[in-house]
This record gives C-alpha cells, structure tokens and sequence, in this order.
C-alpha cells in the first residue's frame, strides 16, 4: 500500500518500512524550535525535572524572542532573559535574540531551517507553517519540547490525510488568504482535527513560497496537525542558497490512501474575510464592506513578509489612513524590515500615518503594541480570531489579506482594495 | 504522583471550540511557570465566565463540547485548569495539542460524546478511570469513555512524559557507562 508525504515522514523518523494512520510512533526529529514564552517551561522541565543537563543536538534548535518581546513588561522580561539564559548554556546555535530574528514562522524558512522531507517540531501552534516547505511539521507543548531537547525523538499518531485539490488560477485580487479562510470555512474550525492537510494542485504553481506558507500556516485553524504541499521548481528556487543543510523530498505514492479528497476551482474563490468570533466564519467582502474598523493590523507569520508589504505599501502609497482609524504594521521579521527599508516601502507606511513597529508577534495575541479594548473592532491580516484572541473579549476581529487590510485602513471601512487603487502593479500581485 | 482510580465533583459545562484564548488568555502567559497564578484566571476568557475559578471547588470536573482546547500549543491551557483545581476534563472531542499536552503532563482528560452531550452543569459525577465510565448521580446516568492506546495508558500511569524520559535518560545513561 503506498504512503503519502507525510505518512513517509513518520515512517522514515521511527526507523520504520511503512506506518499507517493511526499508528502511535517514536520518531526521531530534525528540527526542533521554542520561544520566549515555550523555552522557560520546556527548560526548566527539561532540567529540573528530566534531568537532563545537555540538549541533543545544539545545531538543530532554533530559539526565538517573538511573543511578548522587546519585553512588554516585567513578568516578560524574566522569560526573555530565562529564553536567552537557557539557549547560551545549551549552545543553541540558531539563537535570534531582539532586533535580529522575528517571528520564528518567517525567521526559519528564511534561514533555510526547516527544509524537504524533514521532521520538524516547534513549541507554537503555528509551527504547521514550515510545512510549505515539503516537511512535516507541527505544534506541540513544553513537555513535548522537553522531550525532543533531551532525547531528539518524539511520539507521534500518524494522521489520516485529507488531500486538497486546487485548479484553475486565483483571480486578481483574491490571495493565499483568501483561499485558506475559504477553504477553512468550508471544512470548519474542527474539518481537519488531528489529520495532515495535503494541498495540492495547479493552482499552487501560481504560488510563490511566502504566499504557500500562508496557506499551511492557518493549517492549525482547521485544527490540523500538518499543512504539506509537494516540492516542486518554486520550492527549489526558494532554497537554492539558502538551505542550510542537504535535503531530500518526499512525495506521495500514487496508490496513497486518503481519508477524503476535496476539489476546489480557486477561480471561484472570491476575495474574503473570516467574521467574529472564528477562523472558519467566511464571508465574500461583499458582505461585510463598509463595516466601520477602529484599528488595522497588518502582521503576524501570517501574512507580514515582504511580498504582503509590498501588496499593502502599493494601496497606501500616496494614500493617507482615515481619520479615527489607527494603522498598525509589524513586519514578521528584521530581514523583511531590513528588505522594505530598502525598498522603500517604510517610507511609504510612515508618509500614510500607520504605526511601524519593530518585529515579534505583538498584537496578534494580544499580546502589545496594539491590544484593542471593549467593542472595538479590528481588520486583521492575522490567524485567529477567537474571543478575546487580540485582547477584550468583546473586541471584534475581522481576518483578511493585507491589500484588503491596507484599503480598508485608507477608507475607515470594510473596503475591496480595488476601490483604492485600480490594479495591483504586476510586480507585487 | 501516582494515577487516581476514581474521580467525583460537580460538573462545570462549556460549549464547542473553546480555544485556548479563551482557556487562559494570553496576557496571563507572563505566568507561564506559576500554576497557581494561572488557575486564578482559568476559563477567563470564555464570555460570561468572568470569575470562574474562584467558584471552582478543588475536585470538581470540567465538561465540555467538541475541539475543546482549539488554537495555541500554549501548554499553560491544561496546567491553568489543573491549577483551577479541577480534577478532570471530559469532553466530545479535544484539539490535538491540548490533548497531548494534558497526556504528557499525566492529567486525566476523558473523550465522551454521550457525556459531553448529557451532563449539565452542576451534576455530580463519578469518573471511573480504570473503566472507563462516567456515572451522573444528579440524573442516574451512566455515559461511556473512548478508551485510550496503550502508549497512552502507559504515560498517563506512569504520570506522563517527564518520568518516561527520565527512564529513557537513566537507559541511555547505562548504556553508555
């Protein structure tokens, strides 16, 4: 019976012929990540209570200061410092501390991490995202974090596999996005609870990498364990001089067997947004245009990479952002701060009066540097938006692509960026 | 710590897709290696429960509707509601990770649609861990739970991943001396 990719993953880290769903495996991973809010619990388990005093493999554990760094308070600044304090001690050679990393989910495919064929576990939900990248990988707890620092193996239940199919192309305007929160909204928030979600399909050709790690990035949302797509020339071209260590990809077998098959003609696939209160609420922008917004948060490991700058810089240049409305912009990492100050795109924000911010997670979680209050009401190029996920519980978080955040920043409403700028420039859609 | 046998407190009901924001939201993350400071804000964010756990009598048992613990990895979900002093969560269906995080912190956390669907908030019940079962005194009912893979049995008995690895350390430990 053939394997998919990711059943051959799993099968290849527990040392095993084949697996099959269902199974409960030990596998060995090969690459692990933790951040400022998941390495002080899974260092101090790993140590004080495994008692395990070296990490396994120094080289394949990246540590970022993401979450609630620069410290946003006291309480923060102790994790911050027990983060750094344990990645010094342990070696850790993919240490980014402030100013120099981001958000973990841009920062390791960016530094070719996180690569073909392999395991990868991270202490944060959103680590389904590397799977773009034709890997496993998904979230796990501190105590799982523990348990791959100090052994490097970890246990698995290989996952039943839904494959998604997409044809045709996405039409202008319409984004990764607005695929995924389609997609998302079909399945629900529990469509793919524990099982791998395999994207397949022409329609990925037209994808570039950052676009496609926003597909498996919002995995999590339709409760997924992994998001994997398959390796093909834009996955290549992605790693060419960027990989940091030998790769080998995998592909599904022909004779796979799948749990369902869902057929999408993303040509259908209007320009969307999720409504309050959860990911899979999807609505075309029709219905929800002219919804009055407080605030505007382009960001998170979502959708704040440099080509989702470029799309927001290209509706807000020479455009100012409306009155009683507050833009907030924080890149997913300095490397995509440092390429849009090149570009010019920095510029750009300022001159359109939106707050620019330094890299980390901020307002996502709600955690700083945009946290919204009673009834206010947030457009959001985010993942989530659960009750009380930005801050209040009664604040109102509405999800899109960063055009459409962009234009509706402009207006002060729900709006279709085409009302802003007629057509995106060829160079950024 | 060793595995209780069997369970009992009154129930505590919540709805479907409880995410974790909502579990303990993420402002309380700064808490992240204080148990009990976490418990005081458990179930925080669910709207209307404001206040919850200083209602909760250390004991008592957390129901809930399907992919309960949906959203972050954050392993401060389950050990909130352990620092709540509840004893027990029982649900129709968890999100994966929540899930793993309860099994390797060794907390009971029991899969029951019929439970799930039946119990009201305020039953007394008694959770029979060894088999399995679930009894609602309040209304005389007896609800099953879905039984756990051995691999998973065995974490929970030996009281979770911390102790499996420390075995597993000791092991490695021998073989190379």
């Amino acid at each position: 019976m053939g394997m998919t990719m990711t059943e051959k993953i799993l099968a290849r880290g527990a040392g095993r012929e084949s697996v099959k769903p269902g199974d409960l495996v030990l596998a060995k991973v090969d690459f692990a990540m933790g951040h400022d809010l998941t390495i002080p619990p899974a260092g101090r388990i790993m140590r004080e209570q495994m008692g395990a005093e070296k990490i396994w493999d120094p080289d394949r554990v990246a540590v970022t200061q993401d979450h609630f760094q620069p410290a946003k308070d006291a309480a923060s600044a102790t994790l911050g410092r027990l983060t750094r304090e344990f990645s010094h001690e342990m070696g850790i050679k993919w240490y980014f501390e402030v100013g120099q990393g981001g958000i973990c989910h841009t920062v390791l495919p960016e530094h070719g991490l996180v690569l073909p064929g392999e395991l990868v576990v991270g202490a944060d939900s959103h680590s389904c995202t590397y799977g773009a990248l034709n890997n496993f990988a998904t979230g796990i707890g501190s105590t799982d974090l523990a348990c791959v620092l100090a052994l490097g193996e970890l246990w698995f239940r290989v996952p039943e596999t839904l494959k998604f199919v997409y044809h045709n192309r996405l039409k202008e305007w319409v984004e990764a996005k607005d695929l995924i929160l389609y997609v998302i909204g079909q399945i629900g928030v529990d469509g793919a609870r524990s099982k791998a979600m395999e994207h397949v399909g022409e329609a990925l050709k037209h994808i570039d990498m950052e676009a496609r790690l926003t597909i498996t990035n919002m995995a999590i949302e339709a409760g997924a364990k992994n998001g994997i797509l398959e390796f093909d020339e834009v996955t290549k071209k992605y790693l060419d001089g960027r990989a940091k260590r030998a790769y080998t990809p995998v592909t599904s077998d022909p004779d796979a067997v799948y749990e369902k098959v869902f057929e999408f003609d993303v040509e259908k696939v209007e320009l969307g947004v999720a409504k309050p209160m959860s990911p899979d609420n999807y609505a075309p922008l029709s219905e929800v245009a002219g919804t009055r917004l407080d605030q505007v948060f382009i960001g998170s490991c979502t959708n704040s990479r440099i080509t989702d700058l470029r799309r927001a810089a290209a509706v807000l240049e020479g455009r100012h952002v409306a009155p009683g409305l507050r833009l907030i912009i924080t890149p997913s990492s300095h490397q995509v701060a440092i390429q849009a100050e090149k570009e010019g795109l920095i510029g750009t924000f300022l001159a359109a009066g939106a707050a620019w911010t330094t890299a980390t997670c901020g307002a996502c979680l709600g955690g700083h540097m945009g946290v919204l209050g009673d009834g206010e009401v947030c457009l959001s190029t985010t993942n989530r938006n659960f009750p009380g996920r930005m801050g209040h519980p009664k604040a109102q978080v509405y999800l899109s692509n960063p055009a459409v955040a962009a234009a509706s920043a402009v207006t002060g409403v729900i709006t279709h960026p085409s009302e802003v700028l007629k057509h995106l420039p060829a160079e950024v859609a | 710590m060793s595995f209780p046998k069997v369970l009992r407190g009154k129930a505590w009901k919540f709805g479907v897709n409880i995410d974790t924001d909502q579990i303990i939201p993420a402002k309380y993350a700064i808490y992240s290696l204080d148990e009990k400071e976490l418990g005081k804000h458990a179930m925080e964010g669910v709207p209307g429960r404001e206040g919850w756990a200083s209602q909760v009598t250390p004991g008592d048992i957390l129901v809930a509707d399907s992919n309960f613990g949906c959203g972050s990895s954050r392993e401060i979900a389950p050990v909130a509601i352990r620092g709540a002093g509840i004893s027990l969560v029982i649900a129709d269906s968890y999100a994966r990770i929540f899930f793993r995080n309860a099994i390797n912190m060794g907390y009971p956390i029991l899969q029951s649609p019929q439970a799930a669907e039946a119990v009201a908030e305020g039953d007394e019940l008694e959770v029979d861990l060894e088999e399995g079962i679930i009894r609602n005194f309040t209304k005389g009912d007896e609800y099953r739970c879905e039984a756990f893979p051995e691999f998973m049995n065995e974490l929970l008995h030996m009281g979770g991943l911390v102790p499996w690895v420390r075995k597993r350390l000791e092991e490695q430990r021998r073989a190379a001396s």
